[in-house]
């Protein structure tokens, strides 16, 4: 956000703030450890709010508990901005000093009276209200946020609309006070920071920007696209015009993991090439022509990930591969010689060492440093700077050196699957503690907390559908059909279902989700579709 | 990005030095350290079993106690703090002959042959626990079955001092699960789930993090006790690796404790600060994934 895409604080910062807001996130599930730093801050005086759909075990920590109905977020985020404005509460020399875009916001906003959140979101007034005014007193303010937030097909407007919450109140680069998505996966920060992703180089430096271009193209000794690049999403609707045949997959599982499987299917089945690499033959791989067995990145090989904190740390290998399995660099420097390009063989800390000469963040990260200091949050730009712990303290200086932080002007807009008399029922659908996404990884280990998949339902939908506990029942969204034991879990709303994808092979979730992305990040809606269920002939 | 000034967190305001005497040197000392601070900044080697920086102290082992001049009693070194003029001896003989039996009630009561430290400990004192064996040559003991209810973890009460660590663990110092507690009475002290039910049906969530601040190998991976029960456990082969856990964005660090290319235990150090050392089910045993032995599948 205003120009790197980190989260802006340190986890410790967690302990010493005043107020804590966990947005669409089980971080007492799904970021066990963060929220380690969040009890150490609850047990110092920090309040926590929730904002979920569901009671999580988090929600279970917090002062205040929004129950949400599943999609409305910018409706709710919005009216917290309204509400701050209309009691006088922002933080107006942080605004008029560091921030553009204001009065467009204050437009925006007006409409979103606490009644109307009230209506749209299910929340009650007074609560939100609550928050509004807890979150803008707050010395120090904490607003983190997870998959809740970016997997909905307005995912990058769910983002803007509580980023403008922290500069409504001067809540970003200070000490104690910003903006924290936590990262899903190992290093879904350091990919994206290392350009894996398409309109990105490495240090979130601009793939369209001219001088970025030069620089690359001077390193490399290559001629590089004058445009950004596709991203997952874009490249399976390419597959599907038949602009695109061949696809090169390392250690992404889009079999099971993508919304709407069976059409991700047929589209991986039209490829005229699929290879893939990975640490498993995964239902991917079972597709694939060509398959590279690579070893397990954190343990069988060296490298960095970079996690929620910017921190880049390094992986080490303790172990020797199983068979005929290589490091994904190995790998990948055979087959660019087999095409014919003549790649010197890379350590890791060699294809480091040429990612710190190409970006700034990086630059004074050496493996001796990282190992020094036990990993240093970026940017990092010489090897005497420290790394920082939190970004934009630069929006505290007067005046305010480069750009201003910007407002987003954006609206409510409910999740594209309405429901209807056919399926009446929200599903949404997240994480279990002991389990992880497909489960190519945690379905190795026996946890004694795994029930195996179950939908979860509230009493009261059990009730009014005749569910009993354990029971199978037939679950079916527009696009396919499933049948899944029930258990009835308290923490949800009537009219609310969740489940996970962690137990594909025996049930497959993805059947059911709808395939509809956000036009800017590319994520799907997978936290809203609309179901029905039966309890009959099943 | 616009490179700025780089952000600091607010300075702490300094410390106090606080005047005081260990074992006739003097020193100064910033307020609100604890003895055991003191101690550790003058190099005295001083013994603990209930102690860990992670975690709030108990006072209950009284292993650390020291003599404080003016004090009727012996104090415990980990938990008091430092006060001016304090005079304090950490070898004298009423420290070493307390010390001596405290670790000679431990060790005549409790296993101790996976506790290196309370081993190292009663050389150093010269604990003769032979000596409180009753007539027909044994001393009450905590002897008892290894509890075995789930395939990640053993508790081994036979094994366990007391020491509250596990409990803090689970409880506010990191955890916050509150799983466990002790139960019982005196002799009958015990660490025990709710009712005493087995864990599946407890609230416990596996993170391990008791077993991490265990000190004397009374809750163990089940890994670990299996290789020990086959007489396999081989720490001098071991190596330990540093990196990073595969799951979630947090970043937390995993000591990989690898015998014959699989991992046999999973440790975070505790100086780390992401972990202080407490890892979540999923980080702690959650590798079995890239063991290539054909029976771990």
């Amino acid at each position: 956000m205003f120009g790197a895409g980190g989260g802006t604080s340190s986890y410790e910062e967690a302990e010493h703030t005043d107020l804590i807001v966990l947005w669409g996130s089980n971080a007492r599930e799904t970021h066990p450890i963060y929220f380690h730093h969040v009890l150490r801050g609850i047990h110092n005086g920090a309040k926590l709010y929730v904002v979920d759909p569901r009671r999580t075990s988090s929600a279970q920590w917090a002062d205040g508990w929004l129950s949400l109905d599943v999609g409305s977020d910018v409706a709710l985020a919005n009216a917290l901005g309204r509400e701050i404005l209309h009691a006088g509460l922002e933080d107006r020399d942080f605004i008029a000093r560091a921030t553009s875009g204001f009065e467009e916001y204050r437009a925006t906003v007006e409409p979103y009276t606490l009644e109307h959140a009230e209506k749209t979101s299910g929340v009650p007034a007074a609560l939100i209200r609550e928050l509004a005014h807890a979150f803008a007193r707050a010395e120090r303010a904490q607003l983190c946020w997870t998959l809740g937030i970016t997997e909905h097909h307005n995912a990058v407007d769910n983002v803007r609309a509580l980023i403008n919450l922290a500069l409504l109140c001067g809540h970003v680069g200070r000490y104690g006070s910003g903006v924290c998505p936590l990262r899903g996966q190992n290093n879904v920060q350091g990919g994206g920071d290392m350009g894996a992703i398409p309109n990105k180089f490495p240090g979130g430096q601009d793939v369209e920007d001219p001088a970025s271009i030069a620089k690359f193209e001077r390193a490399w000794n290559a001629t590089l696209p004058r445009k950004a690049g596709w991203n997952l999403t874009d490249i399976f609707h390419a597959v599907e015009r038949g602009e695109l045949d061949t696809l090169y997959i390392i250690g992404e599982n889009p079999a099971q993991s993508e919304a709407d499987q069976e059409h991700a299917m047929e589209l991986l089945r039209s490829l005229k090439h699929l290879i893939v690499q990975d640490i498993f033959l995964t239902k991917t791989g079972e597709l694939a022509e060509v398959v590279f067995p690579a070893s397990a990145t954190w343990c069988e090989s060296d490298g960095t990930v970079t996690s929620s904190e910017r921190r880049v740390q390094r992986c080490r290998k303790a172990l020797d591969p199983p068979g005929d399995a290589r490091d994904d660099i190995a790998i990948m420097v055979a087959l660019a010689r087999r095409l014919g390009h003549d790649w010197p063989e890379y350590t890791a800390q060699e294809a480091w060492d040429e990612c710190r000469s190409l970006s700034p963040w990086h630059a004074g990260m050496s493996y001796e440093r990282l190992d020094e200091l036990g990993g240093i949050q970026w940017p990092c730009y010489d090897e005497e700077h420290p790394g920082e712990k939190f970004l934009h303290a630069r929006l505290w200086e007067d005046p305010v050196p480069g750009e201003r932080a910007a407002f987003a002007c954006v609206e409510h807009e409910p999740p594209v699957e309405a429901l209807d008399d056919a399926y009446p029922i929200r599903l949404t659908t997240g994480r279990r503690l002991d389990s992880f996404n497909t489960g190519v990884q945690s379905g190795g280990y026996t946890s004694p907390l795994r029930r195996g998949e179950t939908l979860d339902i509230s009493p009261e939908d059990a009730q009014r559908y005749g569910v009993r506990e354990g029971e199978r029942v037939r679950v079916s969204s527009r696009r396919g059909s499933i049948v899944i034991p029930a258990r009835i879990d308290p923490g949800l709303r009537p009219g609310l279902v969740f489940t996970t994808f962690h137990f594909n092979d025996d049930i497959a979730t993805n059947l059911l989700t709808i395939d509809v992305t956000d036009p800017k990040s590319g994520t799907a809606e997978f936290k809203a579709c609309a179901v029905r269920i039966e309890t009959a002939a099943v | 990005m616009i490179r700025g000034p780089i952000p600091q967190a607010p300075a702490q305001p300094p410390k106090a030095q606080v005047e005081i005497t260990i074992d006739g040197t003097a020193a100064r000392i910033p307020e609100g350290s604890t003895i055991l601070d003191a101690c550790k900044s003058l190099g005295v080697e001083t013994p603990t079993l209930c102690f860990l920086q992670s975690l709030t102290p108990v006072n209950a082992c009284r292993v650390c106690v020291v003599e404080l001049e003016g004090s009727r009693v012996l104090v415990p070194a980990c938990a008091r703090r430092v006060e001016p003029g304090m005079v304090i001896h950490t070898d004298s003989e009423r420290v070493r002959h307390s010390r001596k039996m405290v670790l000679e009630f431990l060790a005549s009561s409790v296993d101790l042959s996976t506790a290196p430290d309370a081993q190292r400990f009663c050389e150093r004192y010269g604990a003769d626990p032979a000596r409180y064996a009753e007539s027909d040559g044994s001393a009450a003991t905590v002897e008892q079955p290894v509890k075995i209810d789930n395939q990640l973890y053993v508790r081994d009460y036979s094994k366990c001092i007391l020491c509250y660590k596990c409990v803090e663990a689970c409880g506010v110092d990191a955890q916050n699960t509150f799983a466990i507690a002790v139960a019982g009475r005196g002799f009958e002290a015990h660490i025990s789930t709710e009712y005493d039910v087995p864990l599946p049906d407890s609230a416990c969530v596996y993170c391990g993090n008791c077993i991490g601040v265990c000190p004397t190998g009374a809750l163990m991976f089940s890994s670990e006790h299996e290789l020990r029960a086959r007489g396999q456990w081989n720490e001098a082969e071991q190596t330990a690796t540093e990196t990073i856990c595969s799951y979630c964005g947090v970043g937390c660090t995993l000591t990989l404790h690898v015998q014959d290319n699989s991992i046999v235990k999973v440790t975070s150090p505790i100086e780390n600060d992401v972990t202080s050392g407490h890892l979540c089910v999923k980080g702690r045993f959650g590798f079995s994934y890239v063991q290539n032995r054909p029976d771990d599948v």
